[in-house]
């Protein structure tokens, strides 16, 4: 009883405080928990969106999610995307703030300027873009290309099931570059640079200094870096959407567009809500477990290393 | 080894320049075919600059194609979700970040549990609530479905700015008879302005460039359409207008250009910022 008093008191004189947080909890509610839990449970049904959800069907779709080729065959290409971009565009985007955190450099604000800019485009429109510089005809790289006699004749880039998948990894490693790019300079202006200056005198060469500082000192903020990068890439969408489709036959289809299709696209015939629902569910377990266990690898190889060291 | 400094300066300008200029090479080719007529366009090769500039692909896109409900519907989408979640996150950053009251930890843990929870597929049963709320056919249910699940960074970046703001300050104000709302809106909120900037910036970006969203609530309705939906049924409308698409594309992408060209500074140690902490 006393308790339950001195519980309402304070709510009483935290009252302001409750009424600034209400419209956010309101909102969380309603459009961040509601909607996660809600698929979660969608994905136990049968349901096409019309009727009510009343047709409880267990497991089976995520059996049917797990025994269908086509599934795995976005899941893997998923994962080709993704190993595709991460290593190639972690490495150039180091390299190039390496370069540029340089302070005797002049303009490389100009170059950070012009490297991060395809970061803030939107990612639809630029897809378009790209699908016409990559175009068969007329396309600028098969000119380009032409005219320098490395091909004798045009080719379908986007169309052929062998360069598709590898020009929209392109194009995707373009896209969001800027981004690393930016990450790795504000690690790498983390690290002191009396570090640097003691190391000179030393006499450490300038990669026994990007060995012993540099590489050691970006660690934290590289096992940050890493994870955002993969999970950003492993759930790519709106470029594979509008530069492919998915096609051809499927060979860039990623578990994005995959879902998509099933969800709301007319050319699968009835919305099959609750088999979409599954299948973004299971993905989504997937990739956490993936983060963790890499999280875990990358802490321990940490470890080991400062073990080793000492 | 001063001379050979200055070598190696030079040789690293010369490849950023090519690296740059290959980089935004396709807005230059976006911008120049706007401008080019259909046959310039096919006959042209490698020209990337137009024998000379005119606007009818614009005045096309613009008005036939739709682009200017496209655009002003994106304006709107982002305008009103910008004020959305800087209202959300800078009065529920506040209270977190500045007093203890029962729940607080619950409310902070609930929201620390749904960022790492595999989410499935949320735009589905977000698409219900927002067909029961009624509000499907309007540009309030894309805003909604955008915005309504709170930016949670930018709440844990209010937080903390909030929190380091010392306590006399507030306890002078509140001698002085200053309410609650009063201190939060002339007090605090100004002095976390980079904040709201870095906010402001974030939710300008993911909304005037999202593209799920405004796709999966506008199918079949295409006055609701955004620019990039615009754009993506464009090539689906008018597979052959290419020099429409450029000029369509232009109209959808110079806007956060400009934007992102006055205010770079901000934009690229918003990033930087959100990563260091």
């Amino acid at each position: 009883m006393e308790n339950n008093k001195s519980l309402g008191k304070q709510i009483w004189k935290n009252r302001w405080n409750y009424l600034f947080l209400a419209p956010t909890i309101i909102l969380f509610t309603m459009f961040t928990i509601y909607p996660v839990i809600a698929s979660w449970v969608i994905s136990f049904y049968n349901w096409n969106g019309m009727e009510p959800l009343n047709d409880f069907v267990g497991a089976s779709n995520f059996i049917k999610v797990a025994t269908d080729p086509g599934f795995w065959k976005a899941f893997k290409n998923s994962f080709i995307y993704m190993l595709g971009v991460v290593p190639i565009q972690l490495s150039l985007s180091l390299i190039a703030a390496i370069f540029l955190n340089n302070p005797k450099l002049k303009g490389s604000t100009v170059y950070r300027t012009l490297l991060f800019l395809p970061v803030v485009t939107t990612t639809a429109v630029v897809g378009i873009i790209m699908a016409f510089i990559f175009g068969t005809y007329n396309g600028v790289i098969n000119e380009l290309l032409l005219a320098t006699r490395l091909i004798k004749q045009p080719v379908n880039w986007l169309g052929s099931a062998n360069t598709a998948m590898a020009i929209i990894i392109t194009v995707g490693i373009w896209k969001t570059f800027g981004y690393n790019l930016i990450y790795w300079l504000a690690g790498l202006q983390s690290i002191p640079g009396e570090l640097y200056e003691a190391a000179k005198v030393d006499g450490a060469s300038s990669r026994q200094q990007f060995r012993y500082i540099t590489v050691p000192l970006l660690k934290p903020i590289a096992i940050i870096i890493i994870l955002l990068a993969i999970i950003g890439s492993l759930n790519v969408f709106d470029l594979v959407k509008v530069m492919t489709g998915g096609g051809p036959a499927y060979a860039t289809d990623v578990v994005a567009t995959y879902i998509y299709r099933y969800a709301f696209s007319t050319e699968k015939g009835i919305p099959r809500l609750g088999f979409a629902s599954a299948a973004g569910v299971f993905y989504g377990v997937t990739t956490m477990l993936i983060a963790i266990i890499q999280g875990a690898l990358m802490k321990n190889a940490n470890r080991e290393r400062a073990d080793y060291q000492l | 080894m001063n001379k050979q400094s200055r070598y190696y300066e030079k040789i690293t300008h010369i490849i950023f320049t090519i690296i740059c200029f290959a980089w935004v090479y396709p807005f230059l080719w976006m911008v120049f075919t706007s401008f080019k007529t259909e046959e310039e366009m096919f006959a042209g090769g490698l020209r990337l600059l137009p024998s000379h500039f005119n606007f009818g692909n614009f005045i096309r896109a613009w008005e036939q194609a739709n682009f200017s409900i496209y655009f002003w519907n994106t304006v709107i989408v982002t305008v009103v979700g910008v004020l959305i979640t800087i209202f959300l996150t800078s009065t529920s950053g506040y209270t977190l970040g500045r007093y203890n009251f029962p729940g607080k930890k619950f409310f902070i843990g609930t929201v620390m549990v749904m960022m790492f929870m595999p989410k499935g597929y949320t735009i589905i049963p977000t698409f219900e609530l927002i067909r029961q709320l009624g509000l499907l056919d309007s540009l309030a249910g894309v805003i909604l479905a955008q915005v309504g699940g709170v930016n949670t960074m930018g709440v844990l970046l209010f937080m903390g700015a909030f929190s380091q703001i010392p306590k006399e300050l507030e306890e002078v104000a509140k001698l002085d008879g200053a309410s609650y709302p009063r201190i939060f809106w002339q007090i605090m909120l100004p002095m976390v302005k980079p904040i709201i900037a870095t906010v402001s910036i974030f939710q300008f970006m993911s909304s005037w460039n999202d593209f799920f969203t405004p796709l999966v609530f506008t199918l079949g309705k295409p006055n609701l359409r955004t620019l990039g939906v615009g754009m993506y049924s464009f090539i689906g409308e008018h597979s052959t207008d290419w020099v429409g698409m450029a000029a369509a594309a232009s109209i959808s992408l110079i806007p956060i250009i400009i934007v992102y060209m006055c205010l770079q500074r901000y934009f690229i140690e918003g990033i930087a910022g959100a990563v260091k902490g």
